[in-house]
This record gives C-alpha cells, sequence and structure tokens, in this order.
C-alpha cells in the first residue's frame, strides 16, 4: 500500500488525494501529469497502465474545466489500483504522450483522440483509430449532436441501374 | 402440338426457364453484422433448412453469389465495405434487408449507424424484426423467387433501360451497323423511319434523371 504522505512527499502537494467506493484518485494538475505517471511506475510499482479514457465535463455544475483525461493504473506486484486524473481546456487539449512509459498508451491515446479530439504531444502515430479517416468531428464531445451532422450520408448512391 | 409431346417434356419460354432456375438456385451472400446473422444461421441450420428453397449454398466470396442478405445494422465505416462487396456481385443479383437495423438503423439512431442500407444500395425484400424469426427470412425468400419468376431477373443495364423517364429506347434495327461503323441504309431503320417505337428522339441522346441523394438532416 502506497502511503498518501509518500505520494505528497514526491510530488508536492498540488497532488489531491481522495478516495469513492474503494478506489483511490489522485487529481494532477497538467503540467505534471507525465512526471508524476513516470515516478508512479518507476518508483510505486504502478507498472501496468490499464486504460485511458476522458470524460467531457460540459454542463457539469462543478467543473472547473473542460476535459478530464483519466489514467487507470495498476501494480503488478501489490496488486493495488490507482486512478489518475487530469483536465485538459479548449482550444488546445493538449498533454504529454505516455507512450515513451507504455507501449501499450498507443492506441489507447489514438482512441481518446478520436473520440475527444484531445492531442498526445510525442505519441508516434496518432490518427483516428475507430472513425473513419475523413470524419471531422469529435463525437464524444458533448456539443456534438447524437445523430450526427449528416456525416452518415455523405456516401454515393449505388442505384440499380449502375450496379 | 402438345398432344405429340412425351412425358416429362415442357414447352415454354426461355426467360421463364432461366428466371424458374435462377429463382431456385439462389446463392447468398451472408453479410451478417449483428444478432440477425444468428438467426441467418439458424435459418441456414437443420430445423428451418434453407435448403429446401435451393438457397443453402452460402459463398463467401461476393463472385460466387447473387443474393446479399444485410443481416445486421451498418455503420459508416463499413459502409464503402458493403458497396464494394455489392458492385463485386455478378448480375443478375437481389438483395434481402433484414432486420430493423439494415431497414431503418433501427435503435441505432446515431451518429455512426447508416439508417437503412437502402438508402445506399439497392434492396428487394426488406424483413422487418428485431431479429426475425427465421420464417420471416424464409418468407422473404420465398416472396423473393415469386419476384423472380414473375418480373424476371434484369441487368443494371436493362433496369436503367426500363425506367429512364423517356421509356426504353426505341428498337434500332441498325445498333450492329452503327457499333461496327457501317453504313447505315437509308429507309431501313425504324428509328429514322418516324415509325411509332421511335423517331422522337435520336438514339443515345436520352437525359437521365440526377441521382436521388439521401435527405440533407441528420
Amino acid at each position: 500500500m502506497v502511503e498518501s504522505s509518500a505520494l505528497i512527499e514526491r510530488f508536492g502537494p498540488e497532488i489531491v488525494e481522495s478516495t469513492f467506493r474503494d478506489n483511490r484518485r489522485l487529481t494532477v494538475p497538467t503540467g505534471k501529469i507525465f512526471e508524476v505517471l513516470s515516478g508512479l511506475k518507476q518508483d510505486f510499482g504502478f507498472d501496468m497502465l490499464i486504460d485511458i479514457t476522458a470524460v467531457d465535463c460540459l454542463d457539469l455544475d462543478d467543473a472547473e474545466h473542460r476535459f478530464s483525461v483519466i489514467y487507470l493504473l495498476r501494480s503488478m506486484s501489490t496488486c493495488e489500483r490507482l486512478v489518475v486524473k487530469t483536465f485538459v481546456d479548449l482550444p488546445r487539449p493538449q498533454l504529454p504522450s505516455v507512450y515513451p512509459l507504455w507501449r501499450g498508451a498507443d492506441w489507447m491515446e489514438r482512441e481518446v483522440f478520436d473520440m475527444f479530439g484531445i492531442t498526445f504531444l510525442g505519441h508516434p502515430d496518432l490518427r483516428r483509430i475507430l472513425m473513419p479517416d475523413e470524419f471531422t468531428a469529435f463525437p464524444l464531445r458533448k456539443d456534438y449532436p447524437l445523430q450526427g451532422r449528416g456525416e452518415r450520408h455523405n456516401f454515393p448512391v449505388i442505384t440499380r441501374a449502375e450496379s | 402440338m402438345a398432344v405429340g409431346l412425351p412425358e416429362n417434356v415442357f414447352l415454354t419460354q426461355l426467360d421463364a426457364a432461366a428466371n424458374w432456375a435462377r429463382s431456385n438456385s439462389l446463392w447468398p451472400m451472408p453479410f451478417a453484422t449483428a444478432c440477425c446473422g444468428i438467426e441467418l444461421m439458424a435459418t441456414a441450420a437443420s430445423r428451418h433448412d434453407m435448403a429446401r428453397f435451393g438457397a443453402e449454398v452460402m459463398r463467401f466470396s461476393p463472385r460466387q453469389c447473387d443474393l446479399l442478405v444485410v443481416a445486421g445494422r451498418v455503420v459508416m465505416k463499413m459502409l464503402p465495405v458493403l458497396q464494394r462487396i455489392w458492385l463485386q456481385m455478378p448480375e443478375p443479383k437481389w438483395c434481402i434487408s433484414m432486420g430493423a437495423c439494415a431497414c431503418t438503423g433501427g435503435v441505432f439512431d446515431t451518429y455512426a449507424v447508416v439508417q437503412g442500407i437502402d438508402r445506399f444500395i439497392p434492396v428487394d425484400m426488406y424483413v422487418p424484426g428485431c431479429p426475425p424469426r427465421p420464417e420471416q427470412l424464409l418468407t422473404a425468400i420465398m416472396d423473393l423467387q415469386q419476384k423472380i419468376r414473375e418480373s424476371g431477373s434484369l441487368m443494371g443495364r436493362e433496369f436503367k433501360a426500363q425506367t429512364m423517364p423517356n421509356g426504353p429506347p426505341p428498337f434500332d434495327p441498325d445498333e450492329l451497323r452503327r457499333l461496327k461503323g457501317l453504313p447505315i441504309l437509308p429507309d431501313r431503320g425504324l428509328a429514322n423511319s418516324g415509325h411509332q417505337f421511335g423517331g422522337e428522339l435520336p438514339i443515345g441522346q436520352y437525359t437521365e434523371l440526377p441521382a436521388a441523394g439521401g435527405p440533407a438532416h441528420g
């Protein structure tokens, strides 16, 4: 069990720890996210990246930022789990890529980029992973309409006479 | 004349015989993307047995098929694949849209799901249901067989000629001569003589309807 005091001593007092239903959560300033994650991996044994995901906090009452990006970590030796959370804002939602720490972050960051438009600086191949390449919007943003903006109708029609 | 025919010999038209053979040997191309595909498999399996209708030869190459069964929702990233498969199938060919999702998009009215494949490829039979029972698919196959026997099997070129706004182009007895660049004999072609089958419009200058696009909303 990693002590909270050790984390704060290592990463500074900006790190806020909270607990919700046995989940330990660290809220980290955007500028320190790579330092915190690499420190957690190298010094605290959180050597597995489970997932990277994001939340669009538009219209949330108590939200100060537009997006929160969430890293789920796991320690393979102690089976401990940790949720690390940071925030980015429009118009330039950018984060450093954690691909140098975990190779598995490759597709996870591509998915977050595809759905939310958050760019990860230093990612080797940041392109869309789920949506078609010619898709221009970021569909999981909350200001994107559920039924799209006509992208799904933008195909040539094959009639029986042409086929 | 029929009195003189021996047993098991029938007189018919060549078109009718070809349609009879085609309708009883449909080779489906399964395009199963969702739970409708499970029902499609159940229809092909022994209990419902699509082989009773001659449609059991599922081929996974569109080059060998003449019946596209779209079973399940189609997302916009999949639609170019579906269109390509349809274009790869040899003529004559038919399409069954199986299930609510393939017909209308179903409950998946989201940015990624195509709201009915008939917006983008031609469809002959619609099978409602979520998913449809195998009996419903069998009914669609039987209806399609009926349609093939009654309306014939048209190539796209023939279909285009029949559905042009001015009707099919008039019969041109000099077509071969035109194609080969041979001189056209005067007073011979119906199209040149002001006959009732032609003469109003010169051959090969018909205008086509603009391609129908999908609705702009959504």
